[in-house]
């Protein structure tokens, strides 16, 4: 049996999905489903599973989370509906409800934070509240993990003997009562040919969805009706249709809730989040405060936790290396075969393996700033700034983590509600410069602007933010035209992050981003590794000059020429740039044969330093690493999108650089 | 009056809620509907948006958008 997890936003829903699955997790595909949803296993069960829906506040066809969830149920037909609500928050939650249940599907309704509810004096009759809702309501804490198994009990109950919610009808005698029942019993037919249920579906088309006109295959004179009987409700309520009808619900809802919610004192986590808001959204402290939170958890993940884990990694990672190349010595293996493990294999997957622990890291805080409500509130304070290039404030956190590393940067916007707003900011995050790219800074600026190397720095980082505000002002007005979807947000009171949450998706993280440094990344390892050692008759290289990368490099050269940097060295770098932004300075140092120390001499044989300036411009906008590009593809979903993208960025790269060293060389 | 002239901390009741499509739909879904109580709790630090509370819970929304929004004051 499959059920359907749904429910509003900070109601406490993974957490649930976490308590009822356990780690027995997978992301499922369902056809006719865009975006991936979780599915689990129910622990103690042999074939019920669960699947963990977005979060959203109504069924409509407006926002693609409530397109998911509506096509899920109506397509998917789901054995069961479990419907969470956060029952400090009652009569909101109760909105979406009443709307699942119109559905007809077997359901349970469970009331998620009842341990606050009785904390602070509250009381809800559970029995009574069942009666009025005529479906199971089960009272739980998913946070204590109290009452799940009696949640699984009746969920399994009613969707085993295909019990349907017993009430029909939430509508008070009057002109809504008329107008609902008068379409319903016009269209009963229609849907029950469907499967889908009358008043559901009646509802709908009062709302005006066309989806449900053409789908009931409706004719134009029985469509005229439904209009007729609308505006004549209209007219007798005095409200339009959809303020109707969502009168109607909160009416229903109200009198459930006179007759079974006992309110308690002021709830004192409310309270509590009063005061932290206080000073977290404080007219004069929310900015700094907000920063020094940005700049404590990168401290802390660059250089102190995750820095000091990745270097313990790469070490590790480097007398495994040594290791399994004295074994190979030993075994005397073939040359060609030793080196594509040493040098291709490992060498490769490590480099990028070392990643792994920024990434955990920086999700263990990541998550924690989600689950407390802190990024709701970063949300709030920055709304303003990012609305500008057509984004919310939700964007922020994501563009953030960008100059740290874009891997992480990507992955964060799944906690981007709308999928415009994640493809967007997906597409900026690369100008964010991150901080791999540094070393290739530093080594340039050292070598051609010692006076200035603050300056260069800083202007490469306030250039990538500048260029990233006029894409995004372009892709606003052409590609990312459309409505955004309203910036209208709850901001959920401040609670302690579950452990088990926290683990969950740091483990989620690292289990993503491991799976890809063995497919993805580890094929483009092994092709750059070949390119590096053979030349194009496929004998084994002696000198790196002869091999098909310095081939390609020298095939690419001319495309750089008018950039100011022909000379094939440089293509090849850029190439083997791709692997990791590390890179380019490594191949340098490798094809001018000289250690690093000396870089700066060889350089300046190569570079003039406008073109050097010219070089570094495009390094900052040319695509991201294969991790990075991997992760853009697993984002988007989309192998052509991804590719488009690529393409983009080094289009972008080439004219900026482009026009910069022509417009210097009238100059110079 | 409008949601976004209604002074911080006063009580008011929502009167007509205007503005249109998805937007209007979403504001309908969250609770905000003739007669439902409301005040703003805050003002972000940048001047936009504004904080209020609903049906006892706190909902964000634009200036622009809280436009649409008419209230009556209520005393107390």
């Amino acid at each position: 049996m499959i059920f359907a997890l749904v429910g509003n936003q900070n109601c406490g829903k993974t957490t649930l999905f976490n308590c009822l699955t356990g780690a027995n997790q997978r992301v499922g595909n369902f056809p006719g489903v865009t975006v991936e949803q979780k599915v689990g296993v129910i622990k103690g069960t042999k074939d019920c599973s669960v699947v963990d829906l977005p979060g959203i506040y109504s069924i409509r066809p407006y926002s693609n989370e409530e397109i998911i969830t509506r096509d899920f149920i109506l397509n998917e037909k789901p054995d069961g509906i479990i419907n969470i609500l956060d029952a400090t928050n009652i009569e909101r939650n109760l909105y979406l409800t009443l709307q699942l249940l119109e559905l007809r599907i077997p359901t349970v309704v469970v009331l998620n934070m009842m341990d606050e509810v009785r904390g602070n004096g509250g009381t809800i009759n559970i029995k009574k509240m069942s009666e009025r809702l005529g479906v199971p309501v089960v009272p739980i804490s998913a946070a204590k993990n109290e009452g799940i198994s009696e949640l699984v009990d009746q969920i399994i109950h009613v969707a085993k003997n295909k019990i349907k919610p017993k009430v029909t009808d939430f509508c008070a005698y009057g002109p809504v009562h008329r107008c609902i029942h008068a379409v319903t019993h016009l269209i009963a037919d229609h849907a029950d040919a469907c499967g889908i249920s009358a008043r559901f579906a009646a509802i709908k088309l009062i709302e005006g969805d066309a989806y449900y006109a053409e789908k009931l295959r409706l004719n134009k004179n029985e469509l005229e009706m439904i209009e007729h009987s609308v505006i004549e409700m209209e007219n007798e309520e005095g409200l339009d249709r959809n303020a109707a009808l969502a009168n109607m619900r909160y009416s229903f809802i109200e009198a459930v809730c006179a007759e079974t919610v006992v309110k308690g004192r002021e709830s004192k986590e409310r309270l509590r989040s009063i005061k932290i808001d206080n000073v977290l959204t404080n007219k004069y402290l929310a900015l700094p405060i907000f920063l020094s939170v940005m700049f404590l958890i990168f401290w802390l993940t660059f250089n102190v936790i995750g820095g000091f884990l990745s270097d313990r990694l790469s070490e590790g990672i480097e007398i495994m290396i040594g290791l399994a190349d004295k074994a190979l010595d030993n075994y005397g293996i073939n040359p060609v075969v030793h080196s594509l493990v040493i040098d291709g294999v490992l060498t490769g997957v490590g480099n990028v393996l070392s990643f792994l622990p920024i990434i955990v890291t920086l999700f263990f805080f990541l998550s924690i700033l989600e689950d407390t409500g802190y990024m709701a509130r970063v949300a709030f304070v920055m709304d303003k700034l990012l609305r500008k290039i057509g984004l919310s404030g939700k964007s922020f956190v994501p563009m953030l983590i960008g100059f740290g590393c874009s891997v992480p940067a990507f992955m964060s916007t799944r906690t981007l509600t709308s999928e415009r707003d994640r493809k967007l900011t997906i597409l900026l995050v690369p100008y964010m410069s991150c901080s791999a790219k540094i070393p290739i800074y530093a080594v340039f600026s050292a070598a051609f602007f010692p006076e200035h190397r603050a300056m260069v720095m800083i202007g490469l980082y306030l250039i990538g933010i500048v260029l990233g505000i006029g894409f995004a002002l372009v892709m606003k007005h052409t590609i990312f035209q459309g409505k955004p979807i309203p910036f209208v947000m709850e901001l959920p009171n401040y609670r302690m992050p579950s452990p088990r949450s926290v683990l969950l998706l740091m483990w989620e993280k690292a289990k993503d981003f491991i799976e890809r440094a063995f497919t993805i990344i580890f094929l483009a390892t092994i092709v750059i590794w070949f390119l590096q050692k053979f030349d194009i008759r496929l004998n084994e290289v002696s000198d790196s000059a002869d091999s098909i990368l310095a081939h390609i490099g020298r095939l690419l050269a001319p495309i750089f020429t008018p950039l100011g940097f022909g000379d094939w060295r440089a293509a090849t770098a850029l190439i083997c740039g791709f692997s990791a932004k590390e890179a380019v300075v490594s191949t340098l140092s490798v094809l001018l044969d000289i250690n690093a120390g000396q870089m700066g001499e060889g350089l300046s044989q190569m570079f003039t330093p406008l073109a050097a300036f010219s070089f570094l411009l495009f390094t900052l906008l040319y695509t991201p690493c294969m991790a990075a590009v991997a992760t853009i593809r697993r984002e988007l979903n989309s192998g052509v999108k991804t590719f488009a993208v690529v393409i983009m960025q080094c289009f972008i790269a080439w004219l900026v650089a482009f026009v910069f060293y022509q417009i210097g060389s009238l100059f110079v | 009056m409008t949601l976004n002239k209604l002074p911080i901390g006063k009580k008011a009741i929502i009167t007509k809620v205007g503005g249109e499509g998805a937007l209007r739909l979403r504001l309908l879904d969250m609770g905000l509907i003739p007669k439902t109580r409301v005040s703003v709790r805050k003002i972000a630090p940048l001047g936009d948006p504004i904080e209020i509370d609903i049906r006892g819970y706190e909902l964000t929304l634009r200036i622009e958008d809280a436009k649409n929004i008419e209230v009556k004051c209520i005393d107390e």
